[in-house]
């Protein structure tokens, strides 16, 4: 055990004054929980909404109320009288205005009549987000219009109320669990796939095989000391992530003995996963290749930032497999439920069997020789 | 018993036979080298003695300890300095030795007398808590000598340890290792491509070439196995095709090779041979573009057992370094 120690040491004392790698590993995931999460966290405001009345009818009138009082009210949209639907059109087209609504000439004669009155809402689909935004206000607007002036004392429609167990989560907070599996992973990925590479290429690791070293003393060196630099890694994360997002009492003792539990299991994880991918590589430029490629399939198909609910088939079995998947539960349940490791078992379990299996097949495939 | 025997061993990558067959023994306190060009097989040759790679077939036998079959007894016996530089440039002088001590299951008394012992020997006191990346190049290469010795082996290997350095750092790495070996009885096997190097620090030496040990002895014993005791260099121009038959023909003339353009000749007396050969280039119409008389060295002698100039294989394995490669005394 006293050489496994030495190289956990060297790894240490490395790793201490390389501030560079520690910059590296931990920035890119701050700035991207902080970018993201404020770009995708907040409402779509001061869309265009151009409005063509064709109608001019009292019932026309009332709709183009609501909808400058939406205008004045949320902010989702701003309006802008049009007399010309062609000229409308042709400014969605130029991107002057996000959406156009158009009134028919028959609008008023039709609510009247009792008879399906339609208004239309032309809308720019290149953008998913802000056509969701403009239907949903229009049609709460046309919701609002549709409402009897005097409901029945007694509704007779069923009606859904929705009680939130947890507090209002922004999407900064949703992101937080995805940046600190990040965190963890850019630590691996530096100080145990590229340094990794970089040290056999450069013959540092002729220098331990020429030693009396045991195979598994060695492999367990590697893997101790990566998991203790991405154990710090993902705890600096969580704390400053932590306060940065607002997650409610941060420094909660229990949640942030939980939380470090957590964050050994998924270190250990993913160091194991990542010996696994180098145990047999010694080109040092072929860690810097993959590391794009293998952070977006790990880290997208997690759940990190959209729900694997809205992913396609073939999308959900990577995430099945991934274990970014049951770190990022993990740490959303911690974080933002604060749940106990009840919650979490399955999670745990998944990457302590995924540890066992990645680091089994590295140590089958290390060599104690070049 | 000697310190190391190879017996017979080879070593194939594929198709590739890197070492054929070699066989040799080096006796207790020798410093032994291993001298080729790059590509010849030493590399090949010395990891098979420290363990890093496995014999394809034969056996070396080290401190009396097998390869193959007892490989952690030799790997305590052993001291290995690696071709490249593999010191943390991180961390201090200190600490590299430490590390490496407690691979090496040194206990922590000793540990520090060792080291304290060592740093005088390569004289990097005063540096101790130094990085080692604010070292120089042959200061490194003494980090690494004295992080070799801190288990105190019996036997010590380096592969080609002064390449790279300056002539006063290649020097100064002589001198150095000949005092350790004094002081400590080390037994040293050397591999080197530079024939001073070798002809300087080795009491024996094997030429070693295309995977094959084309000769062995001390440096003395392997210049006087070779016609001549001087040795001249020359180039000519308008060289007629009989040319080297009359060169052969001159007094004093035991051998003459040539190989683009110049003529290497083995001669018993190189003032003799150098007057005749002016003269009949006189009188032959053929002008000599250079000339240069020397003692028989040991380039000499990898040019009889091999049958080419050390410094053409060395261009042959590396086409891009035209660096002056060969050295004379």
């Amino acid at each position: 055990m006293g050489r496994t120690w030495a190289i956990i040491e060297r790894e240490l004392r490395r790793f201490r004054r390389s501030p560079v790698l520690i910059v590296m590993a931990l920035v890119m995931p701050i700035v991207q929980l902080v970018i993201l999460g404020y770009a995708f966290g907040g409402n779509v405001k001061h869309l265009k909404l151009a409005i063509v009345d064709q109608d001019h009818g009292m019932p026309a009138v009332r709709v183009r109320e609501l909808a400058s009082a939406a205008s004045s009210g949320a902010h989702t949209i701003d309006t802008i009288d049009y007399a010309d639907q062609g000229q409308a059109i042709s400014d969605l087209r130029n991107g002057r205005v996000n959406g156009v609504l158009t009134i028919p000439t028959d609008f008023s004669r039709r609510v009247l009549a009792k008879n399906e009155p339609r208004v239309a809402l032309i809308e720019d689909n290149t953008d998913g987000f802000v056509s969701v935004a403009m239907a949903g206000t229009l049609g709460g607007i046309l919701q609002a219009y549709s409402l009897p002036a005097r409901g029945p004392r007694i509704s007779s429609v069923t009606s859904l109320d929705v009680v939130e167990i947890y507090p209002y989560v922004p999407y900064i907070q949703y992101l937080l669990p995805g940046s600190v599996v990040m965190s963890i992973f850019m630590m691996v990925m530096i100080g145990g796939g590229i340094i990794f590479i970089d040290d056999k290429a450069r013959g540092l690791h002729e220098g331990y095989l020429v030693t009396p070293i045991k195979k598994l003393e060695l492999i367990a060196g590697f893997n101790i000391s990566g998991t203790i630099k991405a154990v710090l890694a993902g705890m600096f994360l969580l704390i400053i992530g932590s306060v940065i997002a607002g997650i409610p009492n941060p420094f909660d003792p229990m949640r942030l003995f939980r939380l470090f539990v957590v964050v050994c299991v998924v270190s250990f994880a993913l160091i194991s996963l990542m010996f696994l991918l180098m145990v047999r590589v010694s080109d040092p430029l072929l860690p810097r290749a993959v590391f794009g490629v293998l952070n977006t399939v790990l880290y997208f198909p997690s759940g990190a930032v959209y729900p694997q609910q809205g992913f396609p088939g073939w999308m959900q079995v990577i995430a099945v497999a991934d274990p970014f998947t049951y770190a990022v539960h993990a740490f959303k349940s911690l974080l933002l439920k604060n749940t106990g490791f009840v919650a979490i078992t399955y999670d745990l379990t998944f990457l302590m069997i995924f540890s066992v299996v990645s680091l089994g097949a590295a140590t089958a495939l290390f060599k104690r020789s070049l | 018993m000697n310190a190391i025997d190879v017996r017979n061993i080879v070593k194939t990558f594929g198709d590739f036979t890197a070492v054929k067959g070699i066989s040799f023994a080096v006796e207790e306190g020798e410093i032994f080298g291993l001298l080729g060009p790059n590509g010849a097989g030493k590399s090949t040759l010395i990891r098979m003695m420290v363990t890093l790679l496995p014999p394809t077939s034969g056996t070396a036998v080290i401190n009396g300890f097998d390869v193959v079959k007892q490989s952690d007894g030799v790997r305590q016996s052993i001291g290995v300095i690696p071709q490249a530089m593999t010191s943390d440039l991180e961390l201090s002088v200190e600490e590299n030795l430490i590390i490496f001590a407690k691979l090496y299951s040194v206990p922590r008394g000793k540990r520090e007398r060792l080291i304290t012992e060592l740093l005088e020997a390569v004289e990097l006191t005063q540096w101790r808590k130094a990085q080692v990346k604010n070292l120089s190049g042959g200061m490194r290469r003494r980090v690494e000598i004295a992080r070799g010795l801190v288990h105190e082996p019996r036997i010590f290997f380096l592969d080609e340890p002064t390449t790279g350095l300056d002539p006063v750092s290649r020097v100064a790495v002589w001198e150095m290792l000949a005092k350790i070996k004094r002081e400590r009885n080390l037994t040293i096997l050397i591999t080197t491509h530079y024939m001073d190097e070798a002809d300087k620090l080795c009491d024996r030496i094997a030429i070693v070439d295309h995977g094959e040990l084309k000769a062995l002895d001390s440096p003395l014993r392997l210049k006087a196995s070779i016609p001549g005791k001087n040795s001249l260099e020359v180039s000519f121009t308008n060289a007629p095709g009989d040319w080297q038959e009359r060169v052969e023909r001159l007094p004093g003339v035991e051998s003459v090779t040539a190989h683009d353009d110049i003529f290497r000749i083995a001669t018993g007396s190189g003032p003799a041979t150098t007057l005749a050969l002016m003269e009949l280039a006189a009188t032959s119409g053929v002008t000599i573009g250079s000339l240069s008389v020397q003692s028989t060295s040991l380039d000499d002698v990898f040019v009889h057992y091999t049958g080419r100039a050390l410094r053409d294989a060395l261009q042959e394995a590396n086409p891009l370094e035209r660096g002056p490669l060969l050295r004379r005394a």
